[in-house]
């Protein structure tokens, strides 16, 4: 087994081989797989695939080719590939085969409290290794199938301090035959101990233009025709997070897509369907901006303007309206003190001194939507206050 | 017989009079065989209910018309029963979970579950799949909504999820990328005179374009509201003209006499007879925000505009205390006070603090 696991060449072109067989297979699976979400459909398959974490993968794949593997912490915020590297790991490590037996994954919709940290975590982690039987030769040189375990801990942070602390021993009693894996947003929330026995792997956020290649490549594979700046808007919308940003997509697809088979159903002659084609299968930034619940620029600009210092008398006349006729519009307050805060907090017309006391009206409003306060009232009062400092 | 907001409710999706563009989304949406999760949001009386009734129809035919009332009972992790009212029909599932408090969680987790792990029998339905509308989602709590998240996402097959709510600022990041998000703005004013024209025709009812104007007006863009003032103005005048005054509701007028007598005099001898009318409309169940809401934007009417953003202030300070704390009336008692306060010192032109 050693030397065909240090036979990369070898195995990758056996991956390929194998790869190019199964899309054939799927196929007769396009119903099934139309239906799955894209995040899911678009996971990265090998590490190869994981976009824009070049440093965390090379590292991963020199310890595939050790094959041992440390304890590991992956960290980082959403949407950054963090859950999607660790199952390509463990898929090129043990195949499917493997997979099933030598992989428990636990996120935190599972119960996770210190019981079953002490239940099946620990009889997971003490289980003798299966010997792999009925594998062939080829099996073995596609994927190296390492003496040990994996236990994947997705949403590490959201466990308690003593289901933490129950791991600590268990770790370290089990090493021989099993790997941890703990995946998290919020490297702090893990307790220290955990975390020294940890090698510890940060995953940045994604830089634009990664993710903007990445969803493009999808909407080329869904055979999706995007407007000018969607990609863009995508990214923008997603803030980083490049989950969010393919959700956003396939529903933006589902919208256009369906009025397009409808329009097909509607209109037999095949000329006009494909003129209907081409009007409506194409996604535009509004799309994708009104999927995202993002406010028109315009709207945004008409609360600005309100809130201008006027020559006589108040705002309150001005600002009011507009906020009635957002809150009566349906669009979320949330969204809305976001997307303000962004247009104040860049305005260089705004002197310092004033953006720091709006900055502080903005962080009370933000706490009070969280408390879930009235919408219509709470946007009102900031505006009306962010008026009167803009006043002087 | 029932009311006109009931018996003109449009069925389908071809018969809602306004927002044409999401009808026709909502109608392929239904139509296309891929269904998502969807999260509808906007005001109260936008017609959400309606355009998801009318897509539900779409979806599986005149059969989610017929529907019952389910009790069901279910019990907590801590022994305690906890009895629960289900709309349903044979295809479709309406609950509010909103109405268990705390035990929300329980609900969703056993019910769904439920639903998600048995198939569709009829063979002879449209779609593979259960729909389980749930209202008021954005008062769920915590706990309920990350139960949601993996129960979307695992029972897919089987169960599609409507949400409703009045905003999304109370739904946790992970639900709202999960689903579709559809806003259904309030219609415009001339969205609802529209409507009322439409209702004034089937009811054989003498047209007032002036009339149905001011209802609009009056109604703060909700059509239920419009709908029902409308109706009640018709019940109650023999006669209908562009100038029949709307009655307000009785609420409505006891808070703006008490605006008025705010104003007319700040003295403690005042408050506490503010404090019986306030506790006089809370013991008739008007939601305490409601009051509020009210008596700020009917004092702010009467006071000048230099305290306007004071008031507003202060009512939203308030109302984030009311919806903290646990007896509302001495947040309401506190804005009155605090209004009092604002208004003597401008009046006597010198500040108290």
């Amino acid at each position: 087994m050693a030397s065909t696991f240090f036979n990369n060449k070898a195995r990758a072109a056996a991956v390929a081989a194998s790869s190019s067989s199964k899309t054939k297979a799927s196929d007769s699976k396009e119903d099934t797989t139309r239906l799955q979400p894209w995040v899911e459909k678009y996971r990265p398959k090998t590490l190869d695939d994981v976009a824009a974490q070049d440093h965390t993968t090379k590292v991963l794949q020199r310890t595939l080719q050790a094959s041992n593997l440390p304890h590991m912490l992956f960290y980082g915020p959403p949407g950054t590939g963090k859950t999607s590297t660790i199952l390509a790991l463990a898929k090129s490590l043990f195949g499917p085969a493997l997979y099933r037996s030598r992989i428990l994954e636990l996120n935190a919709s599972d119960e996770r409290g210190i019981g079953i940290v002490r239940e099946k975590v620990k009889n997971f982690a003490r289980a003798q290794l299966s010997q792999p039987t009925g594998l062939d030769a080829a099996y073995r040189a596609q994927y190296p199938c390492p003496p040990f375990k994996i236990i994947i801990l997705d949403e590490a942070d959201s466990m308690t301090q003593d289901a933490q602390a129950a791991l600590r021993r268990t770790m370290e009693q089990y090493s021989r035959i099993t790997r941890f894996c703990l995946v998290c947003n919020y490297v702090t929330r893990i307790i220290e101990p955990l975390a020294s026995r940890c090698s510890k792997f940060r995953f940045k956020s994604l830089d634009n233009a990664a993710a903007g290649e990445r969803v493009a490549e999808i909407a080329r594979a869904e055979g999706l025709k995007l407007d000018d700046g969607v990609v863009d808007t995508l990214i923008r919308c997603g803030e980083g997070d490049l989950r969010r940003a393919i959700t956003y997509l396939q529903s933006a697809a589902r919208l256009v897509g369906a009025a397009r088979a409808g329009a097909k159903d509607a209109d037999d002659d095949a000329e006009m369907t494909d003129a209907g084609n081409s009007a409506v299968g194409l996604i535009t930034v509004r799309t994708i901006e009104e999927i995202a619940g993002v406010i028109p620029e315009g709207i945004l600009d008409n609360l600005v303007q309100a809130m201008q210092p006027k020559a006589s008398g108040s705002a309150y006349e001005a600002v009011s309206k507009v906020v009635t006729d957002l809150v009566a519009d349906g669009w979320s307050a949330t969204q809305l003190v976001s997307q303000l805060y962004r247009r104040v907090v860049f305005n260089e017309a705004i002197p310092d001194i004033q953006k720091n006391k709006i900055v502080m009206v903005f962080s009370e409003l933000d706490r009070r939507l969280v408390d879930g306060a009235d919408e219509h009232l709470s946007v009102l009062d900031l505006a009306l206050r962010i008026a009167n400092i803009l006043r002087g | 017989m029932a009311l006109l907001v009931d018996k003109l409710r449009p069925r389908s999706l071809e018969a809602l009079t306004y927002h044409p563009e999401l009808s026709d989304r909502l109608q392929s949406l239904a139509q296309s065989g891929d269904f998502p999760h969807l999260l509808v949001y906007g005001p109260s009386g936008a017609g959400k209910k309606t355009r998801i009734i009318a897509t539900l129809k779409e979806l599986y035919g005149s059969g989610v018309e017929k529907i019952k009332i389910d009790a069901r009972v279910f019990q907590t992790t801590s022994n305690r029963k906890l009895e629960f009212n289900i709309v349903s029909s044979v295809y479709h599932l309406e609950i509010t979970p909103a109405d268990v408090g705390n035990y929300d969680r329980v609900v969703i987790q056993e019910l769904l579950k439920e639903v998600a792990q048995t198939q569709q029998v009829d063979l002879s339905a449209k779609q593979r799949f259960k729909v389980v509308v749930i209202n008021e989602a954005d008062h769920l709590t915590r706990d309920a909504q990350a139960a949601l998240r993996r129960t979307m996402e695992k029972y897919s097959p089987n169960l599609r999820l409507i949400l409703l709510a009045n905003s999304t600022s109370n739904i946790i990041a992970p639900i709202r990328s999960r689903t579709l998000l559809v806003r259904v703005a309030a219609p415009t004013e001339n969205d609802i005179c529209a409507a009322l024209r439409i209702a004034a025709k089937k009811e054989g009812w003498t047209e007032a374009d002036g009339l149905n104007k001011r209802i609009a007006k009056e109604s703060g863009r909700n059509l239920r509201r419009a709908l029902l003032m409308f109706e009640s103005i018709y019940a109650q005048n023999e006669k209908v003209t562009d100038s029949t005054p709307i009655p307000p509701p009785d609420w409505e007028a006891l808070i703006s006499i008490t605006a008025a007598e705010i104003i007319k005099d700040r003295s403690p001898a005042q408050l506490l007879q503010v404090r019986a009318r306030l506790y006089d409309l809370l013991t008739h169940c008007i939601p305490p925000t409601t009051i509020l809401k009210t008596l700020t934007f009917m004092l702010v009417s009467q006071v000048d505009d230099v305290l306007k953003p004071d008031v507003i202030k202060w009512s939203a300070f308030y109302e984030h205390r009311i919806k903290l704390g646990s007896k509302v009336i001495f947040h309401l008692e506190a804005f009155v006070a605090k209004f009092m306060r604002i208004y003597e010192s401008w009046t006597m032109g010198m500040d108290f603090e």
